[in-house]
This record gives C-alpha cells, structure tokens and sequence, in this order.
C-alpha cells in the first residue's frame, strides 16, 4: 500500500509520464488500424467490384496488412538524380508528423485524451494545415513534371477547401461556447442532442472539405493515376513512398475522429439520453459474439488445418472478450472507446464507399464547387446559426426577466 | 548564475531559431529555401506566444500564416521558372553602401537601447491562471471595445481585395 502510494505520488509529481504513456498507446494502436484500413479498403474495394482482393497471405488475405509494410521497407529507396535531396528526405517526415501530432488533442474517451486544450479545435486546424507541406516540398524536390504539378493542384486545392471546412466547424463552435473538443461532446450530452442534428449543412460542407482536404477521391486530383501518373509521391520509393502512404490514411482517420467529435457526439453511445434504449450497452458484447460466430462459419470450410485451428482459437478469444464485456464494470470501462471506433469506422467505410462509387471530379469543377457552392453556403451556414442562436439566449433570457422580477 | 528553468530555455531555444532562420531566409539563394526557413521563423515566433499564454495568437499564427499565405508563397515560387532566377547573379553590387547603411543602423539602435536600458527590463510574467481566456480576451477586445476601428481595417481589407481581382481580371481580357 505504502509503495502504491509512492507511486502515485511520483506519476502526480510527473505528470509527463502518463502524457507519454498514452501517446504511446495512441500511436501504436494507430499504426496497426492504418495496415488494417488499407486491408479494408482493399477487401471492400474488391467486393464492390465483384472481386475478391487479396487472398493468399493468410486466412482471406488477413496478413496481406502486415506482408505489406514488411516488403516497402525492404525495398529500395531511390532518392532522384536532380532532386533537391534534403527536402526530399524531409517531406514525407513533416506529412506523418503532422498526422500523427494531432491526435494529441482528440478525446477519445472522456478521460482518454493526450492533451486537454483549452483551443483544441484550433490546435488541430493548425497543425493539420502543415501536413500539406510534405506535399508540397515533395512534389517540388523531386524535380519532376508530374509531382510538381501534382503538388501545385494540392496546394490550391487544400488551402480552398480549408476555408469551407472552417465554416462548417464555426457553425459547430457557436453552439458549445468553447474551443475545447472535450466541451464540444459535453455539450451535446448536456443538449442530448448530436450536433449533426443542429447543424446538418455544416456537416455536410465539413464532410466535402475533408474529402478533399485527404486527397481522397472523387477529390483525389493531386493523385490521378489517369492523367499524373502518382501525383506528388511518383519519384518516391519503398520506406518513404509508405510514409506518404501512411500520412494519407491517418489524415483519413483524423478527419473521421474530428468529424465525430465535433458532430456525431464523440464517445456517446447513440440516444444515450433515452433509459428505454439502455440495451444498447451491450452492443459490444452482441458486436464480439457475432464475430466469433462469423469466424466460426467461415473457418469451417478452410483447407488450411492450421489456419483452422488458429482461427476456432481467435473466435474462442472473441467469445471470451464478448462474455467480459458482459461484466458491468468493464462494459463502463470498454463503452466510450466502443462508440467512437464504431463511429469512426463507419466515415472509414464511408470513405472507401465513395471511391468505390464516385468518379472523380475535373479540376475546374472541383474549384467551382469549393469557392462558389461551399464557401458561400459555409458563410451562409454561419450567419443562420449565428443569428439563430443568438435570437434564442436573447428570447430565454428576456422570457427569464420577467419572473426574476417578480411579476 | 541559476540553472535557467524550462520556459527561459524554450524561450532562448525558440528566439535562437527564430533569429537563424531569419537570417537564412535572406541568404539563401534557392527560393524554396528561403520561404522554408520564413516558415521555420514564424513557426518559432509562434512558439513564443505560446510561452506568453496567447494561445489563441499561436494557433491563428499557424493556421493564417503558416498553414495559409506560406502556402501561397511556395505556390508562386514555383510557378515561377526557378531555374534562371538561382543562376542569375545575386545582386548585390551595392555591398559597401548596404554595410555602411546596416552599421549606421545597427549603431544607431544600440545607443538608443543603451540610453534605454533602465526602461527595457524583463516585465512579470502573467499569473499562471488569467482570470479570462486569451480566446474570449481577444473576442472581447476586438468586437466589444475596439469594434469601429476593426471594422474599419476589414473594409480596407475587402477594399484590397476587390482591387487586386479588378487588376487580375483586367489582364486576362
């Protein structure tokens, strides 16, 4: 007991310990969902087009995520003859960095978050701004036609789409009251009422803006395999061309989380304020169990005896998982983090639906809808809710006068 | 002399890269260069006004400046044909006057502090927790005591603005 307290008095003295400890967390389970979204979008890129996609490392191609990054990093990295090589070294860097530092400020749970800012929406519009950089010095080190201009059309592109995304975000910002994302999803529990409800043409412009702010298609012009080859990261190779790989699909996630905090309620179980639906709870234990089950089915008509075995193994861990969940405390524990990984999966598969469905957009058509459809209906968006929120605390307050009064 | 403590040396470290990269931004020869270390340079400034609790000031810094007119920048650099421009010779066939110019100022500014340098002390630092956030102070400075004089700047903004797409468009016809 003694030494317990010793303990906690030293992680107290130092807070910088458990800051690292959860960045630590949050990167290496972020590493491991990014080798499993690119599986994800593979498999479902496949399925829509009546393909299978990759099936031969492991059961259903499940190793395919690890077989990947082990091959790019043991290829070679060529670094061009003309290019400008520090900068060509360095922009990939600065793109994953940029990912990465803004998860520091994203509250994954209630109490799960690296870093509770006080301008946490800001901070994270800031230093998601800079991932544009390793485009940039990218496609110009490189010293190449396609890069280069596959870095000009990313740069106008995302610092047009910036300015809708910012809209959309202001409109989300006037109904909190602050600038803190932990107090954002506060809030909506407070009004038990997801902001995508209040505010649906913000959501829709953030949506749009952080399609095209992730180069993701139908926005993904920097890109276009048909007319640039690879875009901005045609000269790179092996390790850096993964790097560029990874800083994309964390942006993706990124955009999700924010999309989900700032909209979809963050870590709130959906109609959390509504006791009728409190089964909901055990959604995760119902989610493991079918997994297992779904496991099981499949894994019956596997040739492989070892990857049979291994996999009526996994589904009996899932059954294991599903039944602790069951347990009151740990589904307390467990439901947050639940909740919001559900939300964020559903934009992740959102986000693949769309470039299994959309084409993809004309240069001059994606440049009209930024700067003549979204922007002036973000402007609009804010000066509604604007207006909106400010006639509604005035007609509380003067309708709370007279009673205050006495009358 | 004390050990210096942590924000003393975040703030040495900060103004130290700040000065540099100041310095590289006109020496370099490569544009590109130069505009990076201008982005390094207002990236450490914004590092200071971290320090100082205007966090609200760090973030506008990043997201104006850094994450938006850098951009620019980079963007008509390299529009622009680089390759003659770093073959061509610097122009710098005027060195003596410069320096002459640069000491006289540099003397001048000198003195000045030096006469001075009983004002120019090392002010308080804020109390750790301010009693209004930087965000709200700021709102409030800007839309409630100082709102004519904003309003005024922004006209003169939009005003710019209006011009420079006249000018543009005028050219394309």
């Amino acid at each position: 007991m003694n030494m317990l307290n010793t303990v906690t008095q030293f992680l107290l003295a130092h807070p910088l310990i458990f800051a690292t400890i959860k960045i630590l967390i949050v990167f290496n389970v972020m590493s491991a969902v990014l080798m499993y979204i690119v599986y994800m979008e593979r498999k479902v890129l496949a399925f829509m087009q009546a393909r299978l996609g990759p099936m031969r490392v492991g059961p259903w191609g499940v190793l395919q995520a690890l077989a990947d990054p082990i091959k790019l990093m043991l290829k070679e990295d060529i670094v061009p003859a003309g290019a400008d090589k520090a900068l060509f070294l360095l922009a990939p860097v600065i793109s994953v960095a940029a990912a990465f530092t803004v998860f520091s400020a994203i509250p994954f749970t209630s109490s799960f978050i690296i870093s509770d800012i006080n301008i946490g929406i800001l901070f994270i519009l800031a230093v998601s701004s800079l991932g544009i950089y390793g485009i940039i010095l990218g496609g110009w080190a490189s010293n190449s036609h396609y890069p280069l201009l596959g870095a000009l059309r990313s740069a106008a592109q995302l610092v047009s789409y910036e300015v809708a995304g910012g809209m959309a975000i202001v409109g989300v910002l006037l109904i909190s009251n602050s600038l803190s994302l932990r107090d954002i999803v506060l809030k909506q529990q407070q009004m038990g009422v997801w902001n995508v409800f209040i505010q649906p043409v913000g959501f829709f412009i953030y949506l749009v803006a952080a399609i095209a702010e992730t180069n993701r298609s139908p926005f993904d012009l920097p890109e276009a395999e048909s007319e640039l080859t690879a875009g901005f990261h045609t000269e790179y190779s092996g390790f850096r061309f993964s790097l560029f790989f990874m800083a994309e699909y964390t942006a993706m996630i990124l955009v999700s989380c924010i999309a989900v905090t700032l909209f979809w309620g963050g870590w709130l179980r959906p109609f959390s304020s509504i006791h009728a639906l409190d089964f909901l709870d055990y959604t995760p234990v119902i989610v493991f169990l079918a997994a297992a089950v779904a496991i099981v089915l499949g894994a019956r008509k596997n040739p492989v005896p070892m990857e049979k075995v291994v996999l009526f193994a996994i589904a009996a861990a899932f059954v294991l998982l599903g039944m602790a969940l069951a347990i009151p405390v740990v589904a307390a524990a467990i439901s947050g983090i639940f909740w919001f990984s559900a939300k964020v999966f559903i934009f992740l598969y959102a986000f693949i639906w769309y470039r299994g469905t959309f084409p993809r957009y004309r240069y001059d058509q994606l440049m009209n809808l930024g700067w003549r459809v979204m922007i002036p209906l973000g402007l609009a968006n804010v000066i509604v809710t604007a207006a909106l929120s400010y006639y509604l605390t005035h007609q509380a307050v003067s309708a709370a006068a007279p009673v205050m009064m006495g009358r | 002399m004390s050990w210096l403590s942590l924000p003393q040396i975040t703030f040495l470290a900060l103004s130290a890269m700040a000065l540099v990269s100041g310095v590289l931004v006109i020496t370099r020869r490569n544009a590109i260069h130069s505009v990076i270390c201008l982005i390094v340079t207002l990236f450490s400034v914004a590092g200071i006004f971290l320090l100082t609790h205007a966090e609200f000031l760090f973030a506008v810094q990043i997201i104006l400046y850094v994450g938006g007119i850098m951009v620019l920048f980079l963007f008509v650099i390299m529009l622009v044909n680089l390759d003659v421009a770093a073959k061509q010779a610097q122009f710098s066939s005027h060195w003596l006057v410069a320096v002459l110019t640069a000491g006289a100022l540099t003397a001048e500014l000198a003195y000045g502090i030096y006469l001075g340098r009983q004002e120019f002390k090392p002010s308080t630092p804020p109390a750790f927790i301010l009693p209004i956030n930087n965000t709200r102070g700021i709102a409030v400075g800007l839309f409630q005591t100082y709102t004519l004089p904003l309003e005024i700047a922004s006209l003169l903004l939009l005003v710019a603005m209006v011009g420079a797409v006249v000018m543009a468009k005028r050219k394309f016809e």
